[in-house]
């Protein structure tokens, strides 16, 4: 678990683990695009959408737009950067990693706020109404975030002792008791609340609208043109790929591979892919019935779902079984 | 019933107790507020019948049925009743807004944490472990009885409060005799009959529920 062991599996588990997030991103994306359509009744464009808009964009001229500076040229590589080492950190597919060791969950808390924070500043450096606009929603919402996602997972990780990532998955595979109990649970819904708000999905943020009083990570995008915008819808993709995947790994852990042999990683590579299929579908689905919350009650919502986070605390300390 | 499966659903059944204690200060439809007390009602069943099973006392699990029938059953058919004949559904503002109240749960499942340690340490075992979410109970109760204006909720706010009194009970000392079960069962009920009424008769005054429209009576 945490001491890395040799061979040539673990480095193809995080091969493997980063290169099925980049590629597969855009088709969970795709899938859940499909996914609404296809309930509102529309044909719908199609699973591998998001794979042909982003070759169309990238053969497209490289724009940016006049008086930016670096921050704005940078995010796009940022943000993809981040997220990708994200993937390889987190126990998608294997707790055998070389980086095992290192897969800390504040590392990957500040990671994912690195890239927040880039898009944010891109956002700013523009100098357009909407871009200051999103950026300052943007932090507001991830102010309130990163704590509850912090909290929430410490829940899981006390029970582990540790708050290595693989440590509490393989924790959790080796004592399904722990699944079950109110401060787990209470956890993982914190965390999937987060989830949603953190990838920008619908009671926080709508990610197909440009109506300019509801959009909060479109407006910090907006000056984007050709393969930077390639880059960032691809960066946003994953993330949410990312987050849906630590999602299923903590709340339904089987499958993932615990040694370092084979038969055991093809096995987690499919199971991955099915768990984060399945929660985008039901994600898909489910949003086709919700409308997007007023900005001034997002932070009842994420005030609620840190409550949870501080319950999952507590109650692991407070119930023999949790 | 082995004793890992007895710790794990007495775990469950208190948290799905503190979640609906929870649930009552996020919420603002006042429906919405009354189904999940009525949630609230089934998870103290369900714990006083856990209690009864494990410790082999049919006393109690008797007991526990009596306590989810009028908590699940009679006293939100009440309220619901209520809520049709007053009209309002919402509670439109309550004294403190519902992030600052929820952070304010938060605290006071700390403090009912660290106010149970001591009684905890007297004798550990699964139910008494648990004793620290009655006692939040209690305090989210008390705290949704004085922040709330709708006459509704306030009672929900009171009811929540009994609930977690209920529960301390169950969870420290397996339940209190059954004579005084009862007691406190009809207490409640004319509490909450009495309340109805005054709801209704308030209705008809002032054309609303709101207890701050009380004070013009002073004059």
């Amino acid at each position: 678990m945490t001491s890395p062991s040799s061979g040539l599996v673990p480095y193809l588990a995080v091969t493997a683990q980063v290169l099925v997030v980049v590629g597969g991103a855009p088709l969970l994306t795709g899938l859940m695009r499909q996914v609404r359509a296809r309930m509102e009744g529309r044909a719908g464009a199609g699973v591998a959408q998001p794979w042909r808009d982003a070759r169309k964009l990238l053969r497209k001229e490289a724009i940016s737009p006049v008086g930016t500076g670096p921050a704005f040229r940078l995010t796009p590589l940022l943000l993809v950067a981040s997220t990708a080492v994200i993937a390889a950190l987190v126990p998608l597919a294997s707790t055998d990693t070389p980086f095992s060791a290192r897969a800390d969950l504040i590392l990957v808390v500040a990671l994912l706020a690195l890239g927040t924070v880039s898009l944010a500043l891109a956002g700013l450096d523009t100098g357009t109404a909407f871009g200051g606009m999103g950026a300052s929603r943007e932090m507001t919402i991830a102010a309130l975030v990163e704590p509850t996602i912090l909290l929430s997972v410490l829940a899981l990780s006390i029970p582990a002792g540790s708050t290595s990532l693989p440590a509490i998955v393989a924790g959790r595979i080796h004592d399904p008791n722990r699944l079950a109990s109110p401060s787990g649970l209470l956890a993982i819904v914190a965390l999937a609340v987060v989830t949603l708000a953190e990838a920008g999905r619908l009671p926080v943020d709508n990610p197909s609208t440009h109506l300019e009083l509801t959009m909060v990570h479109e407006a910090m995008i907006l000056e984007y043109a050709g393969p930077d915008l390639a880059l960032v819808e691809l960066g946003s993709q994953m993330r949410l790929a990312v987050l849906l995947g630590l999602l299923a790994t903590l709340a339904a852990p089987w499958g993932i591979a615990t040694t370092s042999s084979w038969a055991a990683l093809a096995l987690a590579l499919p199971l991955l892919a099915a768990k984060v299929a399945l929660l985008g579908t039901g994600l898909a689905a489910v949003e086709v019935f919700w409308a997007k919350l007023r900005l001034f009650r997002v932070p009842e919502l994420l005030a609620g779902s840190f409550l949870l986070a501080v319950l999952a605390v507590t109650a692991s300390y407070f119930l023999t079984g949790a | 019933m082995g004793t890992g499966l007895y710790t794990q659903l007495l775990d469950l059944a208190c948290g799905v107790f503190l979640i609906a204690a929870v649930l009552v200060l996020w919420y603002r439809e006042l429906s919405a507020i009354v189904r999940v007390f009525a949630m609230q009602g089934v998870a103290l069943g369900v714990i006083g019948l856990l209690l009864g099973l494990h410790e082999q006392r049919w006393g109690l699990v008797g007991i526990a049925v009596g306590v989810s029938v009028l908590r699940a059953g009679v006293l939100p058919y009440l309220m619901r009743r209520s809520l049709t004949a007053a009209g309002q559904t919402r509670e439109t503002q309550p004294l403190v807004n519902v992030a600052a109240s929820l952070l304010t749960a938060a605290a006071l499942t700390l403090l009912a944490y660290a106010a149970a340690q001591p009684l905890v340490q007297l004798a550990p075992s699964p139910a008494t472990r648990a004793l620290p979410v009655g006692l939040a109970v209690v305090l989210i109760g008390f705290f949704a009885l004085v922040t709330r204006r709708r006459a509704i909720s306030q009672i929900v706010g009171f009811l929540l409060l009994d609930n977690g009194i209920t529960a301390s009970a169950f969870l420290a000392t397996s339940g209190v005799p059954l004579i005084v079960e009862l007691g406190v069962a009809f207490d409640l009920l004319l509490a909450v009959l009495v309340l109805q009424l005054l709801t209704l008769r308030m209705r008809t005054a002032f054309g609303d529920t709101d207890l701050d429209d009380l004070r013009e009576l002073h004059d």
